[in-house]
């Protein structure tokens, strides 16, 4: 039966992995995931699912008895956040590169240090070469439809790749909403018996080797391989997306444009951050301007000729990152970056800005949000640019 | 470029799909010092076939026959080992200089 439920956005997460039904979740707790793996892991205990669930000593173990499960043959689930995803550095890149289809929840948290516990997206965008699928979500509806919709993505045979599935720490994780949940029929009938695509360490009928050493004469073929399965990525992500909105009625891409159709100056931002622009979208267009937003859901792989299609038409762009690519150019953020590369291969020539915001929880308000949009205008007016990248909300 | 198969034609994610392929991995190549083993002096008590890591010491009815030099990468371990010294690890360069 469907439910609508009161949920945060962990608990909306861990209502999806119940319904999976996943084989193994191996998992640590940290700030501010704990509460996926905790609701979670009351469900194995009380019965609700066959899950085995590893509690392990650390999240580099985590991601290990994630890989080493995956390699048996098991549908496999974690969830972490910000130091945790750090210290899966080294054995997220062997998820991606053994092809292992793990999904994980990466609920966005500041990198220490100075140590924090709030939300920017620091953790997933350091993560960005590691060979992941990543897919951000703007609210806990959004994160639950996501994690089911990553299982068949990881799974397709064309990709064979890991998926983390991102919502905004504390803003999402921890804030009661709406959520409308499918049935555990559905959900189950979506995701289908998990049958891997290659060969499993528990198969004895068809001996593998998982993991063996590769040097000069096929690592790179191996990489060129796992490009093949991210460039498959984009389309599988699309029509996984159109088979669960003909499910759930609800709609996803690889992007959310709003009111961007007839818009002169739009916002590029992730997550729940693209929530708040929404409203101030619709009061400056209550008051006759030309506003839209962009909120990228895919991130990896980058949507880039999709992305500067739908943003060709504008006048003026604001890129808003939650997270500084130190040292880059300008020392702006990575969506910056994405959205600049992708304009100068696939067109566009309209400025482009960048403003980092919210580092570190730092909140985000309407106002500030309203300036960047007062901002665009102004480079519409004078066309100048007076700063490449902004740093809304810091003091000076 | 080095010799091998192409990216389309291997299994995707390093995976290994047979089992024993391991003997097709010629690491006789690596050797720099060549067992050579004086039969006279062998009292066939295997101790260099239970020690070699790389399985290349050879043996028919009970007896030790040779070296698989295909394999052996000349550790040394069998000469080593042997308790009758009859082992010798000669620098691979004097086998060069006969061909
Ligand atoms: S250890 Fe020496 S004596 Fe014993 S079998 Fe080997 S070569 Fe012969
Ligand atoms: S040299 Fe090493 S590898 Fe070669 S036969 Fe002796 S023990 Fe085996």
């Amino acid at each position: 039966m469907r439910e609508i439920m009161a949920l945060d956005g962990n608990a909306a997460v861990a209502h999806a992995m119940r319904q999976i039904n996943p084989d193994v979740v191996a998992a640590y707790p940290i700030t501010p995931q704990t509460s996926t793996v905790q609701t979670f892991s009351e469900f194995v205990a009380n019965g609700l699912v066959k899950t085995e669930f590893i509690t392990v000593e650390s999240e580099h173990s985590a991601m290990s008895a994630c890989i080493g499960a995956a390699a048996a043959g098991a549908r496999v689930m974690t969830a972490t956040s910000s130091a945790g995803l750090a210290f899966m550095w080294e054995v997220l890149y062997i998820a991606a590169s053994y092809r292992l289809p793990i999904v994980m929840l990466d609920v966005n948290r500041a990198l220490s240090g100075p140590i924090n516990i709030h939300c920017d997206h620091s953790d997933t965008m350091g993560a960005r070469e590691a060979g992941w699928i990543q897919i951000f979500s703007e609210n806990a509806q959004e994160s639950y439809d996501n994690f089911i919709q990553a299982v068949r993505i990881a799974e397709h045979p064309d990709v064979l790749l890991p998926v983390m599935v991102m919502h905004d720490g504390f803003i999402t994780s921890h804030a009661m909403e709406r959520v409308e949940l499918l049935s555990d029929e559905e959900v189950q009938s979506f995701v289908g018996e998990y049958k891997p695509a290659m060969p499993t360490l528990l198969d004895v009928h068809n001996p593998v080797t998982y993991g063996p050493l590769d040097f000069y004469d096929y690592y790179f073929e191996h990489k060129r391989q796992q490009v093949e399965g991210m460039a498959h990525a984009q389309e599988v992500i699309l029509e996984v997306a159109r088979e669960y909105e003909k499910l759930s009625g609800r709609r996803y891409g690889l992007f959310e444009a709003y009111r961007l159709e007839d818009a002169e100056v739009a916002i590029v931002v992730l997550s729940s951050t693209a929530g708040t622009t929404k409203a101030v979208v619709d009061k400056l267009r209550a008051q006759g301007k030309k506003v839209g937003l962009l909120k990228p859901r895919v991130f990896r792989p980058f949507p880039a000729k999709e992305l500067a299609d739908a943003l060709r038409h504008l006048k003026a762009v604001a890129v808003m990152d939650r997270s500084i690519s130190f040292g880059a150019m300008h020392n702006a953020g990575p969506l910056y970056l994405e959205v600049l590369s992708a304009q100068r291969i696939y067109g566009g020539n309209m400025p482009v800005v960048d403003y980092i915001f919210g580092l570190g929880g730092r909140d985000i308000v309407p106002a500030q949000i309203e300036s960047v949009y007062d901002d665009l205008f102004r480079i519409l007016e004078t066309g100048q640019v007076e700063r490449l990248v902004t740093y809304l909300g810091v003091r000076e | 470029m080095p010799k091998g198969t192409g990216w389309k034609d291997i299994p995707i994610g390093g995976l290994i799909l047979e089992a024993g392929n391991s003997a097709e991995y010629k690491t006789g190549g690596w050797r720099a010092f060549r067992p050579v083993r004086d039969a006279e002096k062998c009292i066939h008590c295997l101790f260099c076939w239970i020690y070699c890591p790389d399985s290349s010491i050879l043996v028919q009815d009970e007896k030790m026959v040779g070296f698989d030099l295909e394999h052996c990468k000349g550790c040394g371990v069998c000469a080593q080992v042997c308790p009758t010294k009859c082992i010798t690890m000669t620098p691979e360069t004097e086998f060069e200089k006969e061909k």
